[in-house]
């Protein structure tokens, strides 16, 4: 009898230290489907995903792959029986060629390499992705992120790999790419890969996969068939709770205009920008990745030099001239990408919380007094309610979501009278999502102006008093609360009448 | 049962996290056996004597280490500012603190130009120190022709008299004490290691990073050259040819003290303690007569364990 199944994982557990991280879990993957494994930052789909490419050791349970049970004890394991992962960061060689990195393992078997082969082989391999524009002697590093990824497809793929698991592929590609993404993968499934397929976007879940597995808190939900289940009932499994509340409610006055931008220009990607933010309000601004509205707020806040324009806060003429200028006005901004420019790693939580204030804990000799520290920290972390262990853990022991909010927390600190938040929730999970959605509806209720710019439409929709949309560096187009749909923004984004 | 399992984790994290300690214990406990004469009165003021200076740099060296940068050109400042001071008081008849002050300024010169490239160039510290280290070292020559000053007694040297209470000790304590209350307590601490943590987002979060950049070269600077007076006040002369490879053992003693060169993590007591245990090998060498090519090899080897046991509890840290 034939078995059904690619990939039966059955009883999973696995503990770190005290902690459990997985309990009984199961996992079964049929011959040529794409599989969503969802669940909220910190479910355990990390984990069971390193178990399965061996880098972590189960404690209990079993994987069969096609029916036998096998045993994965390091990573060489897992290649051997056809598992391949694709993480977020790519593991390529940014300065060799397509080829040389599709082919990594033949480089370092110490005979002579035959280049024309090389790039022959290469470029076949990219054909039956359906990818032969890409060229074989390109080095990776000037490829866009997308052709990356079809390289890093491409080097696990040539392995003949049965099982690929593709954890959060989406998040760093435009539109655009994800498109070419998804011709992969529903090409990949026609050819019997099974695929499992870790993301936040429901969309894209819906789209793709025949089958969904929920993970929540470490255990196993349920895996259904994606047909007989819709959004709303799948965001239920995910958090066990009703999210009608997702977008929580606002009770803030408008009041005085705070910021106003008039014919600001900078650089390429900002172009003639004004637009006007007020206590109290939240301002978004909608729009393609690169659209240019983090470098608006670049220039605005003194990052970025800006070529012309005025900017009027709080009535005066301003021009911030570094962030620290911008800080002592008042003038916050959490830029988008957390691990590369909001927090430090590889410190403390209480050392990340307190960056933007440290002249509140010193004297005026910079001395820093720890006691009134300790307590600062313990209250902004009481704001957020973010978990953690110690405030002496680093930041990277965190959650994606608490890392979020550790690097929100920053900017309560700081006491801001207008704050800038770049994508605020990206590669946050749906919990944490709605308790960020709290703390900036709970500074819009103090009386902060709060901008946030944000890709994802339903986000902007639930979330903001106004929407500015911005397409290839200008403003297209503002949409009042009672005018927000996706049909709207869409329009304004992509710049179709 | 669980209490018994608790205990044990605690004990191992405690062995973890004081492992620079332990090898130098380890060490200590080592030579003691090896050598009836290193546990002696005259033994240990010779290492303290001999250790002010590297002391001095490799505290310096951390701060910029911290922020993720290096300081190569420690050595040749250390021989610029022993002839400067040498210089000016044999030469020019300058009191002594003159000749100190002047000196350290000029370290602090030096070491802050070599920031301002880090800083504002966006140079790395490797190259802006490196090319330092030449000017530093050529400018020692020039200064003195070549030929080392002697100092007269009773001048510089009363800085490593007793009569005095051993002034280079007390002042090298001085500094170490400082840059350890800096580093745990004051805001420009704090800000160096998150400078080497993630610039950008100290930056982001409104602190003008460039000149704490700057800054710790200058600091790096100054000391290097007070320890080359240290020198010059041990040996009575002022010679352009002090401190040479002094950077490396900078280096070396900020990493066994746990310090990693991608910055952000390292302190200055653990920092005091890899220079005690790179001191303590040469000077049981030395008692033991090791001759010198040797010794350089046992060096090496050493360093290499301990590095490798730093980076071995690094890694079992993580999985705790």
């Amino acid at each position: 009898m034939e078995n059904e199944y690619r990939l039966e994982m059955k009883g999973i557990s696995k503990s770190f230290g005290g902690v459990k991280a997985l309990t009984d879990v199961d996992l079964c993957v049929k011959k040529g489907e794409v599989h969503a494994l969802i669940g909220e930052n910190g479910a355990g789909k990390s984990t069971l995903m390193k178990i399965l490419s061996g880098a972590y050791q189960k404690d209990a349970g079993e994987i069969r792959i096609d029916g036998e049970q096998v045993k994965i004890e390091v990573p060489k394991d897992a290649k051997d029986l056809g598992v391949a992962v694709i993480y977020q960061e790519f593991m390529l060689a940014p300065d060799l060629t397509v080829a040389e990195n599709i082919f990594i393992d033949r480089l370092s078997q110490g005979r002579l390499i035959n280049w024309k082969q090389l790039n022959k082989n290469a470029e076949e391999e990219l054909v039956k992705l359906g990818f032969g524009d890409i060229k074989p002697t390109t080095p990776v590093r000037n490829l866009s992120v997308a052709y990356q990824q079809v390289v890093e497809i491409c080097k696990c793929l040539k392995r003949n790999a049965k099982i690929l698991v593709l954890d959060e592929p989406t998040a760093v590609l435009t539109f655009a790419e994800i498109e070419k993404l998804f011709q992969i993968i529903e090409r990949l499934k026609e050819q019997g890969t099974s695929i499992i397929y870790i993301s936040h976007r429901l969309e894209e879940i819906f789209r793709l996969s025949q089958h969904i597995t929920v993970l929540k808190d470490g255990t196993f939900v349920d895996t259904v068939a994606t047909d007989t289940i819709d959004k709303q009932k799948l965001v239920n499994m995910m958090v066990g709770r009703d999210m009608t509340q997702m977008f929580p409610k606002r009770s803030a006055r408008i009041k005085d205009v705070v910021l106003e931008v008039k014919n600001l220009s900078a650089g390429s990607m900002v172009k003639n920008v004004s637009f006007q933010v007020s206590a109290g309000e939240v301002l978004g601004f909608s729009g393609l990745v690169g659209s240019g509205r983090t470098e608006t707020m670049r220039a605005i806040f003194g990052i970025d030099r800006k070529e012309k324009g005025e900017i009027i806060y709080f009535g005066e003429h301003i021009d911030f001239k570094d962030p620290k200028e911008a800080i002592q006005h008042g003038f916050g901004l959490l830029p988008e990408d957390r691990k590369q420019q909001g927090l430090l790693l590889e410190q403390s939580i209480r050392v990340n919380a307190t960056l933007t204030i440290l002249n509140k804990i010193t004297n005026k000799f910079g001395v820093i007094n720890h006691a009134k520290e300790k307590k600062y920290v313990q209250e902004l972390l009481k704001k957020i309610s973010t978990k953690y262990g110690s405030t002496e853990d680093n930041a990277n022991s965190l959650s994606g979501g608490n890392q979020q909010k550790i690097a929100l927390a920053k900017w309560i600190a700081a006491d801001c009278k207008c704050v800038v938040f770049d994508e605020p929730t990206r590669g946050v999970d749906v919990g944490a999502k709605t308790e960020i959605y709290r703390i900036i509806n709970q500074l819009a209720e103090k009386g902060v102006a709060v901008i946030m710019i944000s890709s994802e439409m339903n986000e902007v929709i639930g979330m903001c008093d106004r929407v500015i949309i911005m397409r290839q560096g200008e403003i297209t187009g503002e949409l009042k609360q009672h005018e927000l749909a996706e049909q709207n923004l869409i329009k304004y984004a992509m710049g179709v009448e | 049962m669980m209490e018994a399992q608790k205990k044990k984790i605690d004990l191992k994290r405690l062995l973890i996290q004081n492992n620079t300690y332990i090898i130098l214990l380890i060490l200590f406990i080592v030579c003691c056996v090896l050598s009836s004469n290193f546990l002696t009165v005259m033994n240990i003021r010779n290492i303290a004597l001999q250790q002010a200076a590297p002391v001095c740099v490799a505290v310096g060296m951390l701060f910029v280490i911290l922020t993720g940068g290096i300081d190569l050109s420690v050595g040749s400042i250390m021989a610029l500012g022993a002839c400067v001071t040498a210089t000016m008081m044999a030469e020019h008849g300058m009191n002594m603190f003159v000749g100190i002050i002047a000196a350290m300024l000029m370290g602090c010169i030096l070491g802050g130009i070599t920031g301002f490239f880090v800083a504002y160039t966006k140079m790395q510290g490797f190259v802006a120190s490196l090319a330092m280290m030449t000017m530093a070292r050529g400018a020692a020559f020039m200064l003195t022709d070549g030929i080392p000053v002697k100092l007269e007694k009773g001048t510089l040297d009363v800085l490593v008299k007793k009569e005095y209470g051993y002034p280079i000790i007390l002042c090298a304590a001085l500094i170490v004490l400082l840059f350890w209350f800096i580093q745990k307590y004051t805001s420009y601490g704090r800000i160096v290691i998150a400078l080497g943590s993630n610039s950008t987002a100290v930056e982001l979060a409104g602190i003008r990073v460039k000149r704490y950049l700057l800054s710790v070269y200058a600091i790096s600077g100054c000391l290097a050259a007070l320890a080359g007076i240290f020198i010059a006040a041990r040996s009575s002369t002022g010679s352009p040819t002090v401190g040479d490879g002094q950077e490396l053992d900078a280096i070396t003693a900020c990493v066994i003290g746990g310090a990693n060169l991608a910055g952000g993590k390292g302190t200055v007591i653990k920092t005091l303690m890899g220079a005690f245990v790179l001191a303590l090998i040469g000077n049981i060498m030395n008692l033991m007569a090791v001759p010198s090519y040797p010794q350089d090899i046992i060096k090496g080897c050493i360093i290499i364990a301990a590095v490798l046991l730093q980076l071995f509890t690094e890694k079992s840290e993580q999985t705790v």
